[in-house]
């Protein structure tokens, strides 16, 4: 298939936008700690690609992120299928779900740092607890919204418990549940940067403060720059999910 | 031949609890199923059809009352509802095998088995089509097909036809009456529909509105196999009247 004209118009724009970003740098006079030139940033990228160090702080921080999604995630289904199945379970949970809702994660941050430690451990922790309640309440809303007949034709025909969760209930439930996780798998990138900023002696959060710390301007922009491209990946790989296994729903008629 | 009837209902009552004393939506049904019996029960909507054949598929306790099966044993069940009920993310193929991938048979063989049901119901070219491009009545030939590819002991019908169009239902009265006589099962099939009643069974219950009740029987003694010219015989026509009458 031919790159359409689509497809070169957003990489024309992009081009655009760094000779615009160039062209401010050079008629503000801004000072390089301040706002460094494209061709500055780009020097830099290479020089912690050769030195190793960007690599390293990226994976550590794609680690804690497929952690926390992996954790978050497992526990937000089995916990929302839970919920979805019973009416009391979710009486008696709710109170504290809608409370735990109220608290912003960036606020306890630093909280579970304390009690965790500024290893990854806390950081996979804030992550998942980010990612939780989406996929939690869409878990739920999917699974409620299965079609009543179904489940009788299901059952009319014998099939077991585990049939009816394998091929009825999860299948009609994957496309909220995987709407819930395109918004954990951003949100996750947030969790996992707001907990190295609190405390951390690795990571791209860490990379961001140390840049930060030592005026190294075109080190936050690298840092920046890697940020957005695990969080564009997270975001193709649902959608190579959605495209994988939600064919039905895209048929060209 | 007076051989033992594969389904016995005695004295059947539900009672739906509701804020006022219950809904009495079965009252004292009792009848009684052969083997290869093609039974109707005509009502108007609230009778209790739907419930009358949820409980014999076992989705529902009766309130009281017995329903039981020869040997005790549970039948094989296929059921066709008044929606085609297809999972949408399932291809036509995919839906009909589903009874056997619950019954664990293998794949090949399964899909050996669908195939030949697509072609029962007319089907050839649909294998992969997702249900969204099918048209209403393609969609419940699907449901039939998958309603008998597991080769039930015994089939229910909960107005399979009420959401099509008056020529795809009349069409597929015929493709139904055709199938039935190659397949050779027990079917009990609810309706309000008194034409489709008198086209496809051997036997029609009517049932009153609220609490359902058998208020009449009536054996169908029209010839087989039947096609449209039947509907205008004088026959038809005074089984219909008859029928008409015991509905209010
Ligand atoms: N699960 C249920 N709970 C409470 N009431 C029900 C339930 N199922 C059916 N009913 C009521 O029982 C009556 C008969 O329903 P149904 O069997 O669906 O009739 P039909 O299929 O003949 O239209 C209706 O009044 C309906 O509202
Ligand atoms: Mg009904």
């Amino acid at each position: 298939m031919k790159p359409s004209f689509s497809h070169w118009l957003g990489l024309f724009s992009i081009i655009l936008g760094v000779f615009a970003w160039e062209l401010i740098v050079r008629l503000s006079g801004l000072p390089r700690f301040i706002l460094p030139s494209p061709l500055d940033v780009w020097m830099r990228l290479l020089k912690s690609l050769a030195d190793g160090s960007l690599l390293y702080h990226t994976s550590i921080t794609l680690l804690e992120i497929t952690l926390g999604l992996a954790v978050g995630v497992t526990f937000a289904t089995l916990l929302g299928y839970m919920l979805a199945k019973s009416r009391s379970l979710e009486k008696v949970l709710s109170p504290y779900l809608v409370a735990s809702q109220a608290i912003p994660v960036v606020a306890i941050a630093p909280l579970l740092v304390i009690w965790l430690g500024h290893g990854i451990i806390s950081k996979v922790v804030i992550c998942a607890l980010i990612v939780f309640f989406p996929v939690l309440v869409n878990t739920v809303v999917g699974v409620r919204a299965v079609p009543p007949a179904l489940y009788d034709m299901m059952h009319s025909l014998r099939a077991s418990r585990w049939q009816v969760m394998s091929k009825l209930e999860v299948p009609a439930s994957l496309p909220v549940l995987l709407g819930g996780l395109r918004i954990g798998a951003t949100l996750s990138v947030i969790g996992a940067i707001v907990g190295e900023l609190v405390d951390a002696k690795e990571g791209l959060g860490f990379l961001l403060k140390v840049g930060d710390f030592q005026y190294d301007t075109s080190m936050v922009f690298v840092a920046v720059i890697m940020l957005v491209a695990l969080a564009l990946a997270l975001y193709g790989i649902v959608t190579l999910l959605e495209k994988r296994f939600l064919k039905w729903q895209h048929t060209p008629s | 031949m007076t051989a033992k009837p594969i389904l016995t209902v005695k004295n059947l009552s539900v009672i739906f609890p509701d804020s006022n004393g219950g809904l009495h939506a079965l009252d004292d049904i009792s009848f009684e199923v052969h083997s290869r019996d093609f039974i109707c029960f005509l009502g108007p909507s609230g009778s209790g059809k739907t419930t009358l054949l949820r409980i014999i598929a076992g989705l529902l306790q009766p309130s009281s009352g017995q329903v039981s099966f020869v040997d005790n044993l549970q039948p094989k069940i296929g059921m066709v509802f008044q929606q085609a009920h297809l999972m949408p993310w399932r291809t036509v193929m995919d839906n009909i095998k589903l009874p056997l991938e619950l019954e664990g048979m293998d794949e090949s063989q399964a899909r050996i088995k669908a195939q030949e049901m697509i072609e029962l119901v007319g089907l050839n070219g649909f294998e992969d089509s997702w249900p969204r491009d099918l048209s209403g009545g393609m969609a419940q030939r699907v449901g039939i097909a998958r309603s008998l590819v597991h080769d039930p002991d015994l089939l229910l019908l909960d107005e399979p036809f009420a959401s099509l169009d008056a020529l795809t239902r009349e069409r597929m009265w015929v493709e139904l009456s055709r199938i039935w006589q190659v397949k050779q099962k027990t079917v009990i099939m609810v309706t309000h529909s008194i034409n489709e009643s008198l086209f496809l069974a051997d036997d029609v219950l009517v049932l009153t509105q609220r609490p359902g009740k058998i208020k009449l029987e009536v054996k169908v003694d029209l010839p087989r196999p039947r096609n449209d010219d039947i509907r205008y015989t004088s026959h038809f026509g005074k089984l219909a009247r008859k029928l008409r009458g015991a509905i209010e």
